[in-house]
């Protein structure tokens, strides 16, 4: 049984300030993906890629079509499903990598990460932060500062330490090695492949093809789901 | 759907409308707010919003519509229909009210530690040493220094103020509370400092709030859900990063591109 499960998906953009234009992104979105499973979407700069990762993800929203979330023993569909019904979903189910960090002032990156587990900042939660922090390659005088500060590849590794502390059953995952260097792009290659082990759906969004050929179970191409305008 | 959360809202409004004789305040306003939820009201000064915090918190008497809230016995009454006194309750132990400016929240005149207890006071607290002690403690959570308990907030800075009285809200545990413009007014530097530490209480202690405010990064810092008004009507609503990344509306769309990046 498939973990999420895209169907007859359509995005379209009507820029109010532009007199009404309407851009479409997608349409006829469909695919599966499975437990343990990486999908990666293809197709140059704006076919659409992100858009569909944050339709699943519920930031954008979905004219057009289901997508559904299997969700303890049901399925759940994120096209329909109220604002706040989607926030537990959020907490308990999707995970997602966006491509750049959105640091909140002041707060610490091991904080930014620990908070992943919860809203209290304790000890365990810190401890476990730190931990892939470390296993992530961020020097451990950065932790007490705000990410804010820090540079492109460091920024994205906090962010992808933040969406894989917990395990969710769906992991979204937007150019997550884009800013890395090789040795980084390897850990962040081991920690996906050991979430596919342990049965996490993935869909991604990778450009630099060796991390696509080492994570990729399936490619599903976006630019079939291009909309005439 | 099942397993996903309490489905009974704490606050729920229903057709809500103010008119001032034939002037608009807001119209047919119906929303939830679920217990830990925080939902902002963005929309420009006179869109209504502030009007609709003060029907919200009783200050105003609707023209149209009823607002039900469920007490602390699990009743879920409607607040037309409360007593005085019992209006009275809410304010003192159930709700909290943050205005943007400090002074209208607070006791000038009385000291930062007497503000504080003053409203454990009012739910029958007696014991002095206790009072302070949990002040203190409150003080710090809002990160006041405690040597300053005893110094009225004329002394304090805008930011300071505006802690205390976020304290002087909070110290009562309430479910629910209502804030005005929280950070408006405060330097950019203070306001940060403030956002992160309301974030952090807000989430720890699983309140919920209402925020007003025509900041849009107040909202996405602070709130999962907003509703956009105009003209004093609901314009649009969501999950916040819903309405700041897609936004639907002409109107929306214009207050979202019309924010400066720094």
């Amino acid at each position: 049984m498939p973990a999420l499960k895209l169907f007859d998906v359509a995005k379209t953009f009507t820029m109010h300030l532009r007199g009404g234009i309407r851009l479409p992104v997608v349409s006829g979105v469909t695919f599966d993906v499975e437990p343990g499973q990486c999908v990666v979407l293809t197709g140059p700069s704006g076919s659409g890629k992100s858009s569909i990762l944050k339709m699943i993800y519920g930031s954008y929203r979905c004219d057009h079509g289901q997508i559904f979330l299997r969700y303890q023993t049901s399925f759940v569909d994120i096209a329909a499903a109220e604002p706040r019904h989607l926030l537990t979903l959020r907490r308990r189910a999707i995970g997602y990598v966006s491509q750049f960090l959105r640091a909140v002032p002041r707060v610490p990156a091991l904080d930014v990460v620990a908070d992943s587990l919860g809203p209290t900042r304790g000890k365990d939660n810190r401890t476990r932060a730190a931990e892939l922090l470390r296993r992530l390659n961020i020097p451990e005088r950065l932790w007490s500062l705000p990410p804010a500060t820090f540079s492109g590849g460091e920024q994205q590794r906090v962010n992808i330490a933040r969406s894989f502390l917990h395990d969710m059953p769906v992991l979204l995952l937007d150019e997550p090695t884009a800013s890395l260097d090789a040795r980084n792009r390897e850990l962040v290659v081991d920690l996906i492949t050991e979430k596919k082990r342990r049965g996490i759906a993935i869909v991604a969004v990778v450009h630099d093809e060796d991390v696509r050929e080492a994570i990729a179970d399936s490619l599903v191409d976006v630019t079939l789901f291009a909309k005439a305008a | 759907m099942i397993g996903l959360g309490n489905e009974r809202p704490l606050l729920a409004a229903q057709g809500l409308s103010k008119w001032y004789g034939r002037q608009l305040g807001c119209r047919d306003i119906s929303f939830q707010v679920h217990e830990g939820e925080v939902l902002a009201v963005v929309g420009e000064s006179g869109s209504g919003k502030s009007t609709l915090l003060q029907l919200l918190s009783t200050q105003l008497e609707p023209s149209a519509g009823r607002i039900c809230y469920c007490m602390r016995d699990g009743i879920t009454r409607d607040l037309a229909a409360l007593s005085e006194a019992e209006r009275r309750f809410l304010f003192r132990t159930d709700w909290g009210y943050v205005h943007q400016d400090p002074p209208l929240g607070l006791r000038m005149a009385v000291s930062a530690g007497a503000n504080v207890g003053e409203r454990l006071m009012a739910v029958g607290w007696r014991n002095y040493r206790r009072i302070r002690t949990t002040a203190v403690d409150w003080l710090d959570r809002v990160e006041i220094d405690s040597r300053r308990i005893d110094e009225t907030p004329r002394t304090y800075s805008g930011g300071m103020r505006q802690r205390l009285q976020i304290a002087r809200n909070l110290v009562t545990n309430p479910r629910l509370v209502f804030m005005d413009e929280p950070t408006g007014g405060l330097d950019v530097s203070v306001q940060a400092r403030l956002l992160d530490l309301l974030r952090g209480i807000v989430a720890e202690l699983g309140l919920a709030a209402v925020v007003v405010t025509h900041d849009l990064a107040v909202a996405r810092l602070l709130s999962h859900r907003i509703m956009v008004m105009k003209g004093g009507e609901v314009i649009e609503s969501g999950l916040t990063d819903q309405v700041l990344d897609d936004p639907r509306e002409p109107y929306t769309q214009l207050l979202v591109s019309s924010v400066l990046p720094p």
